[in-house]
């Protein structure tokens, strides 16, 4: 190749995803360096590439700051209560089996206030693809701990660090009966991507546990200072191990930066799908 | 009474689910039957005593016409997965009685902002707490009405006998769907569990009445699915209609985008309140027995009323002049009624029996300052007709 | 395999500025380090990426920092093929 003119880079208004997005929102309430931005982002590329039609796509959200995704995201929509947007989800697939419904929603949404759907939803294998953010504190009420917090990280409710054991989300989902289960970091944009396009592909219920930096609030109180310095934890300390073999060693411990963190694709079986 | 749910179309593919014809029925069963003759597409429930029959009914029904079953783990779940079945166009139903009732509420909130059409009926037990699960009680009138926080709309039905649970569930399915609101069974354990002839409709003669929807194609203008229209109810779109709604639970503008302020919220507070509120003559159901001349009146809904027109009716053999006033929709209240019955000047008192500690006559007084007597048990038990007739005698 | 014929993608930038919160991603995960904060900031008065100067030629359109923008104010789009279809044009 031999260009031999210097390149103009143009300056833009719009982003080529912007149809699958309610850009007439942007730019989103979320803080710099928040990772649910990512993730939205994610899902809309994951679509565009389903080959599906647009309107074969539903989005479902809890509460709280990832709870906000589902206002972004120009496909049906619906932002619903704190923990119940598994079962509203659940409603959708079973009316309508031949949509792909999309659960986005926070850690303290699905597992906690929600935790007995998650778990049910995971037994029964819902036609639902979940992707979890986790940023490990509950960020829109400011910071409180919560069931993800890792063992001695600080929260407004927990100001001398949290002494309960958080959940391993992971084994929790293949224990509980999901068919596709996978954990990435919003560092791992591609991967995590393909892990969506996997789990709208497949029927059943697929859980993605995707971490995502909270500066504001978890990072603010546990000395992680800004989102970049969250995501070189990741760069810094993930580990891929597709399939891992032992569950129990998935647990997170973000705050002990001698321990690795597992990402990877660990669970995609088949197993019949709940009335779909 | 206003007939607000002739016949508009015929149901498609009414006639697997109609069971026409008459039966001797539990009201439980009826009810369900109600559902399926309404088009119910899809109930998520969980056990629960008085109501189970409902449940179970359904699952033995639903599958066999095309609609779907869902038994939850618990009523947050149902009531939230009925919510989202009708989102994606499903008529949706649970069942449930008061402990569960309560866990519904945050999601009738929901449904209630969100304006999403679904039925729920309650087949009321003695309460607080687990109370008496297998006998009767009638004291979640005040908690169908105001149970979860905020202020918004309801529409809530008391059927007094197995045919009631049957004609009220179809009527509440149409409600909600033309008002795009929760609508309330407010079923009883006497009424759920009693077995009485029900005569069921052919299928022709079953009334419908569908959801707006959108008047432009998805291509089309913009679809605003929170623009009311002059009856203050929006069209609706559902999930997979091409039209990418938005809907949430936070105060939302036209287009269901969140919107933070003070200015919106009151208004679309009021417009949720009022939809109700304005179109309460199309929507209000009452019976009367007698009121024209009649100087004591009771009033009384559900099971109660079985008692009451029996006491009534003995009043009036023995000469007392005495009428009756039997709410089917306890929400919205008869309040036009009752204010006329006041104003017309030869109403002396109103008795008022139920099985709650007060929860309708605090209605009434507050629409009059005539004597209201009260008979009260906080449940287990039917009043007697005995003894509203000695009320009625004082 | 003749890698006298392979070719490195080359890309162009295109920057949303007004939507930019300078998290930073962008710039530090761009494996070519072609940007850098820009010197004006937007109305929310942050400073946006820009292509840093003598990096105008070093995009290989890897599409991350596209991908890895949580406020979808960074795109690259195909310089090679853009520039090729000129070549043949002209």
């Amino acid at each position: 190749m031999s260009v031999t003119e210097q390149t103009v880079h143009p300056t833009a208004d719009v982003h080529p995803i912007d149809h699958l997005l309610r850009a007439d929102r942007l730019p989103h309430i979320l803080c710099p360096g928040c990772g649910i931005g990512i993730v939205i982002h994610s899902y809309a590329q994951a679509i565009a590439e389903s080959g599906m039609p647009e309107n074969d796509h539903v989005c479902v959200s809890g509460i709280g700051c990832s709870g906000r995704a589902a206002g972004y995201v120009n496909v049906d929509s619906y932002h619903t209560t704190h923990g119940r947007a598994l079962p509203f989800a659940l409603g959708i697939a079973v009316h309508k089996p031949d949509l792909n419904v999309t659960v986005i929603s926070g850690d303290g949404d699905l597992t906690a206030i929600g935790g007995n759907h998650l778990i049910h939803a995971a037994r029964r294998n819902a036609n639902l693809n979940v992707i979890c953010i986790n940023n490990f504190n509950y960020g829109m009420t400011g910071g409180q701990v919560g069931p993800t917090t890792p063992i001695g990280a600080r929260g407004s409710t927990a100001p001398r660090g949290t002494t309960e054991r958080p959940f391993n989300l992971p084994y929790l989902a293949k224990a509980t009966g999901a068919v596709f289960v996978a954990r990435w970091t919003i560092l791992h944009v591609r991967e995590f991507q393909q892990a969506i396009l996997r789990s709208m592909q497949k029927k059943g219920f697929c859980f993605i546990e995707v971490l995502a930096p909270c500066p504001t609030s978890f990072g603010r109180a546990n000395k992680i200072g800004d989102g970049l310095h969250e995501m070189e934890i990741y760069r810094e300390r993930c580990r891929i191990e597709h399939g891992a073999s032992n569950f129990e060693d998935l647990d997170i411990d973000l705050i002990d930066d001698k321990k690795s963190i597992t990402v990877g694709n660990f669970v995609d079986i088949e197993r019949e799908a709940f009335l779909s | 009474m206003p007939d607000n749910t002739a016949a508009k179309t015929a149901q498609p593919g009414a006639a697997a689910r109609v069971l026409s014809g008459t039966h001797f029925m539990l009201g439980d069963h009826a009810c369900a039957e109600g559902a399926l003759a309404a088009g119910v597409d899809f109930f998520a429930g969980y056990p629960i005593t008085p109501s189970t029959e409902i449940a179970e009914h359904l699952a033995r029904r639903l599958p066999d016409v095309g609609g779907r079953f869902v038994q939850m783990e618990d009523e947050l779940g149902s009531m939230a997965a009925i919510i989202g079945a009708s989102a994606a166009g499903a008529r949706s139903l649970t069942a449930t009685s008061g402990p569960g009732f309560s866990l519904m509420m945050e999601s009738i909130g929901l449904a209630a902002m969100m304006e999403i059409p679904c039925v729920v009926a309650n087949v009321q037990r003695a309460s607080p707490s687990t109370g008496l699960p297998t006998m009767v009680g009638q004291s979640d009138i005040l908690q169908a009405r105001w149970g979860s926080h905020g202020d918004y709309g309801v529409i809530a039905y008391c059927p007094e006998s197995p045919q009631e649970c049957f004609d009220l569930t179809v009527r509440a399915f149409n409600a909600a769907d033309q008002y795009r609101v929760p609508v309330f069974i407010l079923m009883d354990e006497v009424v759920g569990h009693m077995a009485e002839r029900v005569v069921i409709p052919d299928a022709t003669d079953v009334p419908f009445v569908p959801r707006k929807g959108p008047e432009s194609a998805p291509d089309g203008d913009p679809f605003y699915c929170y623009a009311a229209d002059e009856d203050l109810v929006p069209r609706i779109a559902h999930a997979g209609d091409g039209y990418k709604v938005h809907m949430t639970g936070l105060t939302h503008d036209e287009r269901g985008y969140p919107a933070l302020d003070a200015e919106t919220h009151d208004q679309l507070i009021n417009r949720l309140v009022d939809k109700i509120r304005m179109n309460a003559a199309d929507i209000e159901m009452h019976d009367e027995i007698d009121l024209d001349d009649a100087e004591t009146v009771v009033i009384s809904l559900g099971c109660t009323a079985r008692s009451a027109r029996h006491a009534v009716n003995e009043a009036r053999a023995d000469g007392i002049s005495c009428g009756f006033l039997r709410l089917i929709t306890v929400w919205p209240f008869p309040e036009k009624r009752i204010r006329e019955l006041v104003a017309k000047g030869n109403v002396k008192r109103f008795v008022v029996p139920e099985i709650n500690l007060g929860q309708l006559r605090r209605e009434v007084e507050r629409l009059t300052q005539l004597p209201v007597l009260r008979l009260n048990h906080a449940g287990g038990a039917m009043p007697e007709p005995e003894k509203i007739l000695e009320l009625i005698r004082i | 395999m003749d890698l006298s014929l392979a070719q490195v993608p080359r890309g162009l930038v295109h920057v949303i500025a007004e939507r930019c919160k300078e998290c930073n991603f962008c710039i530090n995960y761009c494996p070519t380090d072609v940007l850098e904060y820009s010197t004006e900031i937007n109305a929310k008065g942050y400073h946006y990426p820009v292509v840093a100067e003598g990096k105008e030629d070093a995009c290989i359109q890897c599409r991350f920092c596209d991908l890895i923008c949580p406020e979808l104010a960074i795109y690259t789009t195909d310089a090679s093929a853009t520039q090729s279809k000129e070549r043949d044009a002209g």
